[in-house]
């Protein structure tokens, strides 16, 4: 590894850890970014010369805060917390300064940092957006390049979410049982979201978004590291890990979205599935299951097919029963009856949708199911309509292109031979 | 003598680094464990998963199951190799040249004291 690179990669690593305990000292947003962007200066600087610390993140809070502290005593005479120069030089400086932080402290300042930009009056897209800058510590070009808009777009979106932020009472007292839990199902799902940016690809080429989903998976990765004995955290990082490790399957050369029984399982990365499989694995042992667990293991019973017709719908419509009870909604009827339609065929299906077409009417996936389901029935013209729906509905030309095949199919077999 | 070369390197930087940094980092490893295999040294290699994939079994008094690593840790242990060497001198130039691979913040050059190939696994 290039040093440069090493050290990019330990600010980046580091940087939720340090940036959560400068807002805990200086409880305000700007004032802690430009203490941990001057702590990260300082270590390109350093770190070359005298090696990296043993304690990335122990090392940017100490400087971070001693160089925005002398900020304010260039205008009052403020003490100094400790001498930066004489910390800098010193043979082991982080055995001194690692005494000095709570490494305790840690769980709740990164679990704030995230939460904060959770809060309920933005949308999600701007939660999403605040994050990636704030906590990733993505430039404003990279998240911009990744929602496609523009970058001046991008930057007054985010410095807007910052006033709203910064207009509300930031939560700095240690949180309550009941809060933290509270706060980290906000940000499991603010982290699930941001996936699904990536994931879904709500316009523009999915490649573009890889990232998107490569970040969720980092922070779900430090939120389990956080909260290693909270099954619904194991499940959530199984999830993300199982869905990506189909990424390169799901797309053909031509970005035509490929589904699930057509996708060339030897594409799918058997490290992810390993490691997801593993987290379920874990998340099993502690009894109380919960909508990323059940999510995750329904991932996990295609994950394990060797071959499409080994896959157990049988269990798939189970699990989709059993998150209908815990969070009812249509969209998870719809893909129950996926799995209904494997086990007890097309109509039983098609029954278990029709009360679905309201609430489901602007949804693209509803039709392509609905088509789908038709088609099998031999309703021939029923199933075209539902087609022509869903391109219309359809928000990535991928998507259009995929069901325009299940058209084309439809031509072939509908023509008489 | 054989050897436990074990190493010890941040996570969360390691899961920071660039697709391409990283690839290139497996593929120094592959290139150390084709040079250690022509010199006769190559035992086997193990990647670990991330700690946040490890359970710990705590005995003494009650036995109980914790989910992650054994301790809190700045460096985890990401993996190790075990290595066939003559000397300590000669097992650490072998995590030398692994650690020049890796770039990891630690090698630790543990000798072994009883070393059973197993069944073969795959």
């Amino acid at each position: 590894m290039t040093e440069i690179g090493w050290i990019g990669a330990a600010l980046t690593g580091a940087r939720p850890r340090a940036l959560g305990a400068l807002l805990r000292y200086f409880r305000d947003l700007d004032t802690a970014e430009e203490a941990f962007q001057e702590a990260c200066l300082r270590a390109l600087r350093l770190w070359p010369v005298k090696g990296p610390p043993r304690d990335p993140a122990a090392w940017l809070v100490m400087v971070g805060r001693n160089a925005a502290l002398d900020q304010v005593r260039r205008q009052s005479k403020t003490e100094r917390f400790t001498d930066d120069a004489e910390f800098e030089d010193s043979e082991d400086p982080e055995a001194a300064l690692v005494e000095g932080l709570d490494g305790a402290h840690y769980q709740d300042d990164v679990l704030r940092l995230l939460f904060i930009c959770c809060h309920p009056d933005l949308p999600a897209t701007q939660q999403i957006a605040l994050a990636l800058r704030i906590v990733s510590g993505l430039t404003v070009r990279e998240i911009a390049r990744a929602f496609l808009v523009g970058e001046r777009a991008m930057e007054q979106r985010i410095t807007r979410a910052k006033r709203r932020i910064a207009e509300g009472d930031l939560p700095f007292g240690t949180p309550s049982q009941d809060e933290r839990d509270q706060r980290l199902a906000a940000v499991a799902a603010m982290v699930y979201l941001l996936f699904n940016e990536g994931y879904a690809a709500s316009g523009g080429d999915a490649h573009i978004r890889l990232p998107l989903c490569e970040e969720a998976i980092r922070l779900a990765r430090l939120l389990l590291r956080l909260f290693p004995a909270d099954p619904e955290i194991m499940g959530l990082l199984a999830l993300l890990l199982l869905q990506h490790s189909r990424a390169l399957a799901r797309l053909d050369a031509d970005g035509t979205i490929v589904l699930l029984e057509d996708q060339d399982r030897a594409l799918w990365d058997r490290a992810m599935i390993a490691e997801g499989l593993v987290l379920i694995d874990k998340a099993v042992r502690h009894r109380r299951r919960g909508p990323y667990q059940l999510q995750a293991a329904t991932a996990a019973l295609h994950a394990r097919a060797a071959r499409p017709e080994d896959t157990d719908w049988a269990e798939i419509g189970q699990l989709y029963a059993a998150l209908e009870r815990l969070q009812p909604s249509p969209v998870i009827t719809l893909n129950r009856a996926v799995a209904v339609a494997k086990v007890d065929g097309p109509e039983a299906a098609l029954a278990l949708i029709e009360p679905l077409a309201e609430p489901l009417a602007g949804y693209f996936h509803f039709f392509g199911v609905r088509g789908a389901l038709l088609s099998q029935l031999g309703r021939t013209d029923e199933a075209r309509q539902a087609f022509d729906r869903a391109i219309a509905l359809a928000h990535t030309p991928a998507e259009a292109a995929h069901i325009r095949q299940h058209l084309d199919r439809l031509m072939k077999n509908g023509r008489p031979t | 003598m054989l050897y436990a070369v074990l190493i010890y390197d941040d996570e969360e930087a390691i899961g920071a680094l660039p697709k391409a940094e990283f690839d290139r980092l497996i593929a120094n490893h592959e290139g150390v464990q084709e040079k250690l295999a022509a010199d006769g040294k190559l035992g086997p290699v193990a990647r670990l998963m991330p700690t946040t994939a490890a359970t710990t079994l705590r005995q003494g008094g009650e036995t109980v199951l914790l989910d992650g690593p054994f301790a809190e840790t700045k460096e985890q242990l990401l993996g190790f190799y075990i290595v066939d060497c003559a000397s300590l001198e000669e097992a650490t130039e072998a995590a030398g040249q692994i650690g020049r691979a890796c770039n990891a913040r630690a090698l630790e050059i543990r000798p072994v004291q009883l070393y059973h190939p197993g069944i073969g696994l795959k």
